[in-house]
This record gives structure tokens, sequence and C-alpha cells, in this order.
């Protein structure tokens, strides 16, 4: 049997394919029907600090907008004041989740605010959680916001968080920083535990006739895990935090790339939902027979091989655009 | 350990008893009681179990009939039960209260005393219900302050389990049920100390059991039943004693004592006043007052009114006493007196030592205030040479002239009590925090607090005034404040509106919420204002609540804001203090619902002393501006005689002439009510238009409306008044016109919401778009005006379609519905199709209230004068009120008919005009028409033939008199039975049923919001799987009742389920089907309400989402169709779409089921998508019957 173990977050991992944040972790049932197939670490879809807020103010807005205003109704609704409209019921997913499963459980978080970052961090701390990923999806849509002050912000909350917290914090970003690497080594120096490379956004299509935005998400395939691969590969060995993959990885040979250019772990997500949870048995099948039939020691030999600092092509990590081989000369 | 001091009102104060002290509570909603009902299932839920450590089972039934079946079973099953009603309630009881009664069945029930609906229905306080249950033998215990509502609760109790006599507690509804006062709540230990076990035991032992059998509820004969029914004498005549037994117990218990009757006055007095409820607590203040200045008055206040015990009463009354005013808070027409007033008299001369003079008075029917200077007017009365015997107070009665004068100007000063009233609207939460600020002083600090909230009766927009007391003693004073140190004004508007500074005593403070700065606000003010401010030496604090609301994140909603501003300028606590305490309790009422909602309010209470400021006064009024009158002069005298004065809140002025007689009401008073509460109105780019007119469907306050006009007729037109050519053939050559109503629009956005119409360079922007009302309201006045003053568009040259629906003129217009209800555009698509001859019958519930509730009412006329004819009988009996409205139709039409043809016959009117009438086609609105116009004709015939020269009394000018007085009832009239959820699904489903069984031509609009909307979102039959109400908290564990498919099965009655905002033009057709079809008809309308918890901005978009997933699937069920060999049923929605969650997680009333019990709540969504599939295969199957077997 092919040692696929990994360690990710200090947790030590049979192997690196880890369900990310996605519907599929906020069903208690089909959580249990992904440790049953082999998941080494569930991450649970990520605790929206802005949803809850607008949620609590507008219900409560609803529900009270019309009280002590007809003489026939003091109220609407039953038991107003007994509404939970925080993050209770996700802490609660959090608790029993932590209760049920063997594997680690690797609470996610989206805050808006400095406090709510912090509190609901050490919530999802103490509701059990073994780590925490901060999922920081923000899109930078302020045209007075430079990107330095938007990575202060992000530093600050991941140095607040790791200073409030017990437990690994992993950092989620997006793509779209000016210096990601001068990012990513900034997160590591503040004490994250983990980057997780990258996150998707939502896209607002557009309905031509009805001239409506519409939100879509689409489900991701392995084209998109090329970004992906370039990035791991130019950030491993050079930082301390573990690395993992996240958008794209649909395969077991997808996996395999994920290691090679620097991931500890592989987060799998479209794949998951389009083939239900026990694909992740397939993929894991196929990974070791893939370096079984390689004849590798162990995954832990592939871990980082085709990174920056371990592939034959560095370069090729590092250009803009196709080159030709006449234009890749160098003198030897 | 020391009993708790508690800020509660009159129904909690009853309820936390009840609660405490029974196991089974079967309820039914009904105003103002519900609030008891609702508490007690609210603990229930909670867990909070009774002395005996058990949670009582609390039931909503579907009917106070209903409720007090479940507990006289409940009773005859051992259980210790009890119910809450008031007036309509209570009168459904009264065949099992005769019965519980006669079965000696220990019973405490609990009542808001309410007016009986008579020449109208009234929501307020009398004693003409309770007084309407003497005859059943029931024991009545009447309490008079929050204090003793708690006390009787318990001594009822206590006394019913003694005696075994049942008993009906009762107190004033909408004073003493919705006062909040301080009270000495009753821990457990002393409720358990006035309930012996043995009693309960043995209540117990008696009870139905086929351990030790009996029968009860025999039938008995002439033999025996006189006998019977008086072998229980002993125990009614006990009564009293036990009663007495529980009162000292009580007293010896918590030291507040109380007896069948207490006196208070002076030991010799002379003149004496006897009452009971709320009103007895103004005579005894007034009594003390008096006494002190050395008056030989007294009071008589009645406790234990039946079992009445003469003994007792005649035992306090002084001998000394020379002259009693019996006050009896009801009335019974035709009666020698008011039943308290011949109780008396009886008392006395079955006494017959005692001879004083016997006055009845009559007071305070329908909440009508009852003040020291009414009770000072009855002393003096009693003082008269010739005083009235039977008289009225607190009115003017300039007709049978029985009212007595009362000086304007006297008041009962109590030196040591602050006052302060509070102007807010319903929507900003003023009540809430006035509430809340009873709350703090009476519980946090050592003074004693009281307050009382006045509401008008519109649902949106509505004007609260809050009555504040506090004191370092405990307040009584059971009726409204006059003169106040501190006036708070939370709406700029109402200055103008309503007399404000009336309220405000000399050197009072005014506290304004204005939207100007501090310099500005004294500008903005008018002469007659600043003239008050400054003759009054007002104070003026003023403060932009709205703004900072806003920036703090609170939306509109100033309370705190205003909270925080009423403690610093009052000075009732230290500053620092009371904004702790406010702070305190946002975390208590908020802290479940998230931190950012408590940090909104933190942010508002911090940032509002900031932004108060205090206003120097000037010494000479500067402002030239004065307010507009209350209604356009070109009103009709009506309206501006008494609709105005009720409007300015003077209707307590109008003396009994001002008044029908009947109940009779003028049409079409709401379009003088101008009230300007939207703060945003649509605003028309005609050139963006495609002419839709989905804005003017949607409406629901007939708001925004369509006409196409000639050019000629658009002479002269206002400078800003916009046209667009029409587009299409039948109106060519014309101009097409939306407009708004700008100072009718509530602003709800339904309109804009709807509008097609995108600009394509700029898609934000669009044929309607929202801009500020307060600019546009001159100019779209002037273009409403004109809009109006167009000829109507020709009904004759209307097609059917959805769009040109929407030129007839609605008669239906500008209701106090909320902003953006569901229910009103179908009543307006009613009144816009069949208006001119319809007559409706309404069912008691919002549809009744925003329908018929003054001062000013929506249904109006055309230009003929026709129009929708409206009336409300009750809640449970609207189906039967209709089928008899439409006998009456029809016997007059046969009638009518019968001496058409018999006149015929006799050659008194021509073959051809009686021969046309007989035969008209009514069907469209031309023939209508053309019938209309042959009425006219024949009353001109049948004028000859009365003015004739043939001699009288021959037969023919007999048939033709009695043809002319029915001769319009040979022209079409149709019959609409309107009604809520509550209505049709729960009280009023049996008579519904017989009326759809009936065969006879009536059509019933269900207005389905699921739930009881009117009494305050308590769960019905309709109330869908999953969804929170009360009496359902957890969210309703089984699916809704399927009143169309019962509906359907007789095969015999036309049935459609109709979403306005899902597909328009299919409710119009079910509208027209359900019209034209001669038998019974029956539409459920989908109807968005606020009770289900979100902005109904999106109503429209939740219609579709309740299609689309098969929520309300979309049908019409036409009997017509099988004789064609069609399946009656066209199913109109296609197969469920996507999960049910879509669009149930929309809605609060869903979503905090998910919130509170996810795991529950993923059940129920589970059940609620299965149901949707079954249902709709059902349908699918039921649509496809024809094909399948031919």
């Amino acid at each position: 049997m092919m040692d696929l173990s990994t360690t990710y977050l200090g947790f030590k991992l049979p192997h690196p394919l880890i369900p990310g944040a996605s519907p599929l972790s906020a069903d208690f049932d089909t959580i249990r029907r992904l440790e049953d197939a082999g998941a080494a670490a569930i991450v649970l879809p990520s605790l929206f600090e802005e949803q809850i807020a607008a949620e609590a103010v507008g219900t409560s807005h609803h529900m009270l907008a019309h009280q002590d205003s007809h003489a026939e109704a003091a109220s609407y609704f039953p038991l107003a004041d007994e509404y939970a409209m925080g993050p209770e019921r996700y802490l609660e997913h959090v608790r029993r989740v932590s209760d049920a499963v063997q594997v680690p459980v690797i609470g996610s978080l989206n805050g808006t605010s400095p406090e709510g970052w912090l509190d609901y961090a050490r919530l999802i701390q103490d509701a059990g959680a073994g780590a925490l990923e901060l999922n920081f999806y923000h899109v930078a849509t302020d045209p007075g916001e430079d990107g330095a002050s938007l990575e202060r912000r992000l530093l600050d909350v991941v140095l607040a968080v790791k200073s409030h917290v017990r437990i690994p914090v992993a950092v989620k970003l997006s793509p779209f920083f000016s210096s990601f690497a001068n990012v990513a080594q900034q997160l590591d120096q503040a004490g994250a535990d983990g980057l997780v490379l990258f996150n998707r956004f939502y896209q607002p299509d557009i309905d031509p006739d009805a001239l409506d935005a519409i939100p879509r998400l689409h489900l991701s395939d392995s084209s998109e895990l090329l970004l992906r691969l370039r990035w791991l590969a130019i950030l491993s060995g050079r930082i301390r935090a573990s690395l993992a993959a996240t958008g794209g990885a649909h395969t077991a040979i997808d996996a395999v790339k994920a290691v090679m250019s620097g991931a500890h772990a592989v987060q799998i997500v479209s794949a998951l939902l389009t083939h239900g949870p026990k694909h992740l048995i397939k993929i894991r099948r196929e990974l070791s027979h893939w370096l079984e039939e390689r004849e590798y020691e162990s995954l832990g030999q592939a871990q980082g091989s085709m990174s920056l600092l371990r592939c034959p092509d560095p370069e090729a990590f590092e250009r803009g655009n196709y080159m030709k081989i006449l234009q890749t000369w160098k003198a030897r | 350990m020391a009993r708790r001091w508690i800020s509660v009102d009159g129904n909690e104060a009853a309820a936390s008893v009840a609660h405490r002290t029974n196991e089974v509570i079967a309820i039914y909603p009904i105003t103002p009681s519900s609030t008891m009902g609702e508490l007690a299932d609210e603990w229930s839920s909670k867990g909070r179990a009774n002395i005996w450590g058990q949670v009582p089972s609390v039931m909503e039934m579907q009917s106070e009939g209903g409720a007090a079946g479940a507990v006289h079973g409940a009773l005859q099953g051992g259980a210790l039960a009890t119910t809450f009603t008031a007036s309509q309630g209570l009168l459904l009881m009264i065949p099992n209260l005769y019965k519980i009664v006669g079965e000696l069945t220990p019973f405490a029930m609990h009542v808001t005393a309410r007016t009986i609906a008579t020449h109208a229905l009234s929501i307020f306080g009398d004693h003409s219900d309770v007084m309407a249950c003497r005859q059943t033998g029931i024991a009545m215990l009447a309490s008079n302050t929050v204090q003793e509502a708690h006390d009787f609760a318990c001594i009822a109790q206590a006394a019913t389990l003694a005696s075994r006599i049942p008993f009906m507690h009762f107190f004033d509804g909408f004073r003493t049920s919705h006062e909040v006062n301080r009270i000495e709540e009753l821990d457990d230990d002393d409720l358990r100390a006035m309930l012996p076990e043995a009693l309960i035991a043995a209540h117990r032992e008696r009870a139905l059991s086929p351990d030790h059998p009996v029968l009860r509820g025999t039938a008995q004969n002439p033999d025996v039943f006189f006998q019977a029914r008086e072998a229980a004498n002993g125990f009614h005549i006990d009564c009293p004693g036990h009663v007495r037994d529980a009162m000292d117990r009580f007293a010896t218990l918590t030291g507040r004592r109380y007896g069948l009757f207490d006196y208070v006055g002076h030991p010799q007095a002379e003149r004496v006043i006897v009452l009971m409820g709320s009103g007895a607590e103004t005579v005894e203040m007034l009594v003390e007052s008096l006494v002190r200045s050395g008056e030989r008055v007294g009071v008589i206040k009645v406790r234990l009114y039946r079992p009445f015990s003469v003994e007792h009463f005649i035992a306090l009354l002084p001998a000394s006493t020379k002259a009693i005013a019996v006050m009896d808070r009801t009335k019974e027409p035709g009666a020698i007196g008011d039943p308290l007033f011949l109780d008396v008299v009886a008392a006395l001369n079955e006494h017959g030592q005692l001879h004083p003079k016997v006055l009845g008075g009559r007071y305070g029917l329908g909440s009508k205030e009852f003040t020291p200077a009414m009770v000072k007017a009855i002393f003096d009365e009693l003082h008269a040479p010739q005083p009235k015997s039977h008289f009225t107070v607190g009115i003017t009665d300039d007709v049978t002239h029985l009212s007595l004068k009362v000086d304007p100007d006297f008041s009962l000063e109590e030196s040591d009590v602050v006052q302060a009233v509070f102007f807010g609207l319903g929507a900003d939460g003023t009540v809430g925090a006035n509430k809340n600020s009873i709350k703090i002083i009476g519980e946090d600090t050592p003074n004693f607090a009281q307050g009382f909230f006045v509401y008008d009766s519109k649902k949106s927009g509505a004007v609260t005034i809050s009555h504040l007391r506090f004191g370092p003693n405990p307040i009584r004073a059971p009726y409204l404040i006059r003169e106040a140190s501190f006036v708070a004004c939370h709406q700029f508007d109402f200055l103008d509106k309503y007399d404000v500074l009336g309220y405000a005593e000399p050197g009072a403070v005014l506290l304004l919420n204005a939207p100007y700065g501090q310099n500005e606000v004294w500008d903005h003010l008018s002469a007659e204002t600043q003239q008050a401010i400054i003759s009054k030496k007002i104070r003026l604090y003023t403060i932009d609540g709205y703004t900072v609301a806003r920036e703090s994140g609170m939306g509109n909603r100033i309370n705190t804001i205003m909270q925080v501003c009423f403690f610093a300028i009052s000075g009732v606590l230290p500053r620092d203090e009371a904004i702790e305490h406010i702070k305190e309790a946002i975390r208590k009422t908020y802290g479940k619902r998230g931190e950012s909602v408590v940090q909104a309010n933190f942010a508002a209470v911090d940032a509002a002393l900031a932004h108060l400021h205090q206003v120097p006064v000037p010494v000479e009024v500067s402002s030239e501006r004065h307010p507009a009158p209350m209604v356009s002069p070109s009103a009709p005298d009506f309206v501006q005689r008494v609709t105005a004065m009720m409007l300015a809140n003077q209707g307590d002025l109008l003396p009994v002439s001002a008044f029908p007689v009947d109940g009779t009401w003028p049409m079409g008073t709401a379009k003088w009510e101008k009230r300007s509460i939207a703060t945003e109105i649509p605003v028309w780019d005609q050139g963006l238009c495609i002419q839709c007119n989905k804005c003017a469907l949607v409406c629901p306050h007939a708001a925004i409306r369509a006409k196409v006009a000639t050019p000629e007729s658009l002479e002269g037109r206002p400078s800003t008044f916009k046209t667009v050519p029409y587009k299409g053939a039948e109106y060519a050559g014309m101009d097409y016109i939306i407009q708004v109503a700008p100072e009718d629009c509530t602003g709800c956005s339904l309109c804009v919401m709807v509008c097609p119409a995108k600009d394509k360079a700029n898609p934000k922007h669009k044929a309607l778009d929202l801009h500020p009302q307060r600019p546009l309201r001159d100019p779209e006045r002037e273009n409403y005006e004109f809009f109006l003053d167009l000829p109507e568009v020709d009904r004759h040259t209307i097609k059917s379609d959805i769009k040109s629906t929407q030129f007839l003129e609605p008669l239906f217009e500008y209701s106090g519905a909320c902003s953006g209800c569901g229910e009103t555009p179908y009543i307006k698509l009613l009144t816009q199709l069949f208006g001119d001859h319809l007559l409706i019958a309404n069912a008691t519930g919002c549809s009744s209230i925003y329908g018929g509730n003054l001062p000013t009412t929506p249904y109006t006329t055309n230009r003929d004068g026709r129009g929708p004819s409206w009336s409300n009988s009750l809640f449970e009996d609207n189906a039967e009120f209709g089928l008899g409205m439409r006998l009456a139709v029809e016997a007059q039409a046969n009638e009518a008919r019968r001496l058409l043809a018999a006149l015929r016959d006799r050659e008194v009117i021509e073959a051809g005009l009686a021969d046309a009438m007989l035969d008209a086609d009514q069907s469209t609105d031309a023939g209508l028409d053309a019938q209309r116009a042959r009425v006219l004709t024949l009353r001109e015939q049948l004028r000859d033939r009365i003015n004739g020269e043939r001699g009288e009394g021959d037969e023919a000018r007999s048939q033709a008199r009695r043809l002319l007085v029915l001769a319009d009832s040979l022209a079409k009239k149709s019959v609409w039975i309107v009604g809520g959820d509550g209505w049709a699904y729960d009280i009023g489903y049996g008579g519904l049923d017989h009326v759809i069984a009936s065969g006879l031509n009536v059509n019933i609009l269900v207005l389905d919001t699921e739930v009881y909307s009117n009494t305050g979102g308590q769960q019905s039959k309709a109330t869908p799987m999953g969804a929170s109400a009360k009496f359902a908290a957890s969210g309703k564990g089984h699916n809704k009742k399927d009143l169309a498919l019962m509906a359907m099965a007789y095969g015999s009655v036309y049935v459609a389920r109709v979403a306005f905002g899902a597909k328009d033009a299919q409710t119009v057709k079910a509208f027209q089907e359900a019209e034209s079809y001669p038998g019974p008809s029956l539409i459920i309308a989908y109807s968005t309400c606020i009770a289900h918890g979100y902005d109904l901005a999106h109503g429209l978009d939740q219609q579709k989402l309740a299609v689309e997933t098969g929520s309300w699937p979309l049908f019409r069920f036409d009997p017509r169709r099988e004789a064609a060999g069609q399946p009656a049923m066209q199913l109109e929605s296609g197969p469920p779409r996507g999960d049910v969650g879509k669009y149930m997680r929309n809605e609060s009333r869903f979503r905090v089921v998910e919130q509170m019990y996810p795991e529950r709540f993923k059940e129920l969504l589970k059940g609620a998508q299965a149901h949707v599939l079954e249902r709709y295969a059902l349908y699918e199957k039921m649509a496809a019957k024809k094909e399948t077997t031919s």
C-alpha cells in the first residue's frame, strides 16, 4: 500500500485529499458519507459575518417593523425575542460535526469587521474545530482603497486571530494581489499556519434581454488548476506555512500535480459535488496506483518536486508569455 | 422572599395567574384578549410550568365556540381548564357557559370586556359582552386595575374550586387589558396557598371516568327539569361566602384586602356612585379629593357582580345616602334601565329599609373616556333639583338630551405625578420604547409608572399616542393624560395635523423630531405652533432622529434615540444610569438576534445626546405659514362637519346629532384624507413606458392609475402633466397617462418593482423610479386632480385582457391597509370589473378594518353614483350573510319580473320593453347598461301609470307602485363574499361549506395570507407546513388545508387558485369566470402579508417563486367545461420546479424556524417538498381526467 501521508496545518493526514468548504460539508449526513469515503479532513462551509449581520438586522427589522403599531396586534410573530439570528446555528454544526467525526474538522470564516473576525474565530475554536480557515473572500471595488492598505488589513486580521486562538490558522486567498509572493511571505511571517490557493468568486453573468445581472457560480474544471500550480510551485519551500490547492483538482492526476507543485493538501469540491462523496475513494485509489505504477516510495517523495526550487525548468513558472525555443536561449 | 414588582399590562397580569393555575387552555384570538392566549402559548412553548410542575397544554381552536366546547370537555375530563376571550367571542361561548354552570364545574375564565358590534363594530371596551352573560348563572368578578386583574384571577380560581360555581373574571378591554402598570407579583407559593389540593381532588373525583363512571348531560322531561334546575340553588347562594373567604385568605397572604363590594368615601355620604370596572378608580380618585374638601360623597365599587349579594351591598351603603347614581358601561335599549341600575334598584327594594333616590347613568361605551370631570358632573347631577333619571355622560346628546354637561376645564391635580405624552408613528417604534421606559422606571427605580397607548385605525402610517405617568406613589388614573409636562412629537408633520401642543401644560417641554438643523427648526414651524410655544412658554428641544437612526444603521427606527432624549430631558433618572438601563434592555431584547443588531442600537443611543439641542424660543411669531385644512374645502358637507373632526382627533366633540341613526355611512371618504405618508413616490418616464398598465394593477392603494384621453380633453393641463401617444389601435390618436396620487401613495414600491421598462443605456432607470415625495407633492397633487377630472375610458370599449382592465375605474381606493398589502389589489380589481353592480359581504378581519374602519373608508362610487355596497356582519357568518344578500337580490328580482310580466299582460307596460327586460342578456357591461336604460324607461311608464287618470285602488296601480320600488332589481347585481383565511378555513368554514353546496350564484373571494393577520399572526388551517406563527412557534408541522380541493369535490362549484403577482392574466380570467358562473364560485387568492416577515416590495417575486416551486399551484376549475367534454380542471402552473426552500427561505416566517430548529426545519422542508409534488400530481390527474377516460 502506497504511503500517501502528508502533514497539513500540523495534522498528520493519511493522504492529502480534503473536501473543501462547500454545501457538501453543510449537511451533517453528507459529512458522514465523506468521512466514510476516507476524507483526510473536512473543511466546513464559511461562516459569512456579513450575511449573518445582514440577516439578523433584516429579520429583526421585518419582525419589528409593525410591532406596536395597531391596536389589535402588538406583534405579528411568536417568541419575537427568542429568534437567534447570530452564528449559533453554524457553531452548533461545528460542534456536532466535531463530535461525530474522527478526522480533523476545519472551520471556515469570512469576516467583515475586526471584531467579527476575532469573535467568530474564537467561537469556532470553542465549538470544537481543529483548525480554522480564514476565507478572504473580498472583491476590492473601492477605488479609494489602495492595495497596500488592503494587504495591511489582511495581515492585521491574521495577526490578531493568531494571537486569539490556539488552533492552527490557514488563510484562503484570491490570486489578485500585485505581488502575491510578497503577500504570502508576509502572511507566513505573521504566523499563518497554512495558505490555501485560491478562492473562486461568484461571477455575475448578464441577462441581455432582461438587462439584469445574475450571480452565477460555475463548478470548476481542471484547467483552473494551472494558476494554482504556478503559485504553489513559486511558494513551495520558501515559506514555513503548509500549502493547500483548491480550485480545479478533479482527478488523481490533478492531485499529483498539485502535490508536486508543493501542496500538502488538495481540496476537492466540484468533483465531489458532481460525482458524490464516494468519488473521493476513486481519486485516492487512482492516486495510489499512479504512484505505484511509477515506483514512487511514497507521496512524500513527490511533494514539491516540481516547485520553483526543484523543477528542471523554473523559468516556466516565472514567465508571463509563451516563449519560443530561440527566445529562451541562455548563455552557457 | 420578597415578592417581585413587575411592570405588565392587565392581560399579562391575568394570564400569568391563569397559566400557572391551569392544565388545559383552549383559546381563539380576539381583540383585546388575544395577548392572554399568546402569552400562555409562548410560556408553554418555552416549557414554563404551572404551580404543580406541569406545562399547560395550550390549544388554539377554530372559533370561540370551539374553545368553549374544548374547555367544557376538559373540565368534564377532570382537568383544570381556562380560556380567554371578549365580545363576540364571549357570545359564542354562552351556550357552553350555561352547561358548565348547570353542571357546577369549577372554572375561571378571563375576559377583556369589549363592546358587542351593533350599528358598528368596535374593538374597544365596555361591558356589553359580559352583561350578555348574566343569565347563564356564571359568577362575575370585576377587576378595576392591573394589580386587581392579577389578584382576582387568583381569587376567581380559588372561589370556583370552593364554590363549584364557574367564574368569569373580567376587566376593561383597552383600558386595564392594555394599561402597563407596576404590580406586586404573586409567586407560586401564594397561588399554591390559595388553591387547596383537596378541592382540586374533589373536582377530579367528579370528572367523567370509566373507572368510576357517571352520566351527565341527560335530557329531562317536564316532570323533573324544573326541580332539577332548582337543585343547585344552594351553591349559588353560598358562592358569595366562598368569594369572601377567598378574599380574606388573600388579604392575610398579601395584605391586599378586597370585598364583594368596596366602599370609599365619607362615612356619612349623601351622594354615592355605584359602578364596576376601571371607571370606579376614577370615581374613587375624585371622591377622595371631594371628601378632603368636606363633601359627603362616596363610591361603591362592585367586585362580585354575580351572584349579587344584596346583604353585602346594603351593609356597605351609608345609611345617610340620599341619592345614588348607578353607572352602567353598557346599553340595553328598551329596558327600564341598564342592568347594574336595575340590580341596585331591586336590591334596595328587597331590603326595603333605605329609600334613596336612584339615578341610572351610562358612560364609557366603546372605550369613551371617563374622566374626573365627568364624575364631577354625576355628583353635581345628584344634587340637582330635578336630576335626569337616565342620563349619559361623556358625550353631547343633542337629540334626546340625556347627556350631562361636563366642565371641560375641571381636572384632578396630582402634584406628585409626572405626565408625558408621545406622538409617534407605528413604524418608528415609539410605543415599544415607551413600554421599555415604563419597565425601566417601574422595575429599576422605586417609582411607579403607568403607560397607555392609543392607536389610530390605519395599518400603514398609523399614528400612536403614548400616555406615560410616573411618580413615587401607585398610579391609578385609568384615563388619558390631558396636560403633560413633557410632550414628544416624533413626526414633524404631526404638528400641522393634530393639536399636539394642546397636551402641553404651561412651561412644558416639547421634544421634536425634525428633519432640520437646530437653527432652522423654528422657521419651519407654522404660525399657530410658534404662537402656542410662545404663549405656553414651552421649552423646545429638537433632534434630527431619522438622520441619527440612518447613520447608526437603524433604518427608520428612531425609538431608542427618542427614548434617550426623553430620559436626558425629563431627568427621571441620572443620564448615565438611564442610558445603562436602555442598553441593558437592548441587549435583552436584541441580544439573540446577533451582535450587529445590538451594536446598531448602541450606536444610535450613543449618538442621540450629541444631536439633541435646546432651541431658543423667540418672543414673537415669525412664520407666515398656516397648516392646510384637514380636508379640502371641496369635500361634501358631511366630510367637512364630521369626518374632518375625526381626522383631527376631535371626534369626541361631535354630538349625537352628527351621526346616522343606523350605522349607515357615506361612500368614498378615504379620498378626502390626504395622509402623505410616503417618503418617496413613483415618477413616470413616459418615453420609456411600454404602456403595460402593470403598475396600476399591482398598486394596493389605487394610488397609481392609467387612462387614455383625447387631445381636446387635455387642454388646460398643468405644466408638469405628462402624456404620451397611446401605442395601439384601439385608442389610436389618444394620449396615454400614468398618474400617481402623491398624497395617497404609501411608497411601497410595488409599481416600480413590477415595471418592466428599463432604459437601455442605463438600466438602473426604469419607466417608474422612486423620488422624494416632498418636492413632488404640490405639482403632482395638481396633476392628479386634473387626471381624475379627465373622462373615464368608455367601459364598452374595454377588452377583457389584463392591460385593458386597468383602464377601468377602481371603486376601492386609498385604504388604510399596510403598505404593500397583498390583499387589496384583488379587491381593487373586483371593484374595477364589477363595482357598479356589486354587493359585498365582508368577514371581520383585515379586510373589514381597512374596508370599513372609520374615520375614512375606501369603497367609493363612479360618476353615475353607482358602486359597491358593502357590509360586515360578523367573523363567523360571512358566507351565510352573503347568501342572504343573494336571496334578497333574487327575491326582489323575481318579484319585479312577476310584476313586470303582469303589467305587460295588463298592457300597462309596453310588451316590447317588458320582454326585452325579461330576456335581457346582462353578461356584458353593454348588456347591463342597456338594461339600466330600460329601467329608466320602465320607471317613466310606471310613473305615468301611477299618476294617470284611472282610479285609485286598482290592482294595476298597486302593482305599478310596487314595481317602481323594485325596478332597479331588474338590472343585474353580483354578490361577492370576501374575507380572510381565518374566516374561510376556520371560524366560517361550516357556513362557507354550506353556501358553496347551496348552488346559489354567489362568489367567494378568500384573501389567503395563511395566517390570522388582523389579530397578529396566529396560525390558521391555511398556514403552510414549516411556517412559524403564534400557536405554531416552532413551525407548523402539518400541511395547509386544501380548501380548493374540498370545494372541487362538490363538482358544482367554480374554484380558482390565483396569485396576481405570478400570473395576473389568470387572476383576471378567474374573476371574470367566477362572476359569469351561474352557481357558487370560490377564488382563493395568494395574499402577501407583513406577517410573512420580509420586505413586501419583493411580494411579486415571492408570488412567482411560490407558484414556480409548487407551493401555490394555479388553476381554474370550471364545471361548465364538463358539458363540453373537457376536464373542469385547468392546471395553469407547471410542475414544481426547484426546491420549495428557495421560496420559503426568503420569508422570516419560515427562516426563523430554520434558525431556531434546524433539524426540525429540515424535516418540515422535506414534508413540504413531498406535499407540493403529491398535490401537483393529483391536480394533474384531475386536469387530465377527460382525456384519459374519453
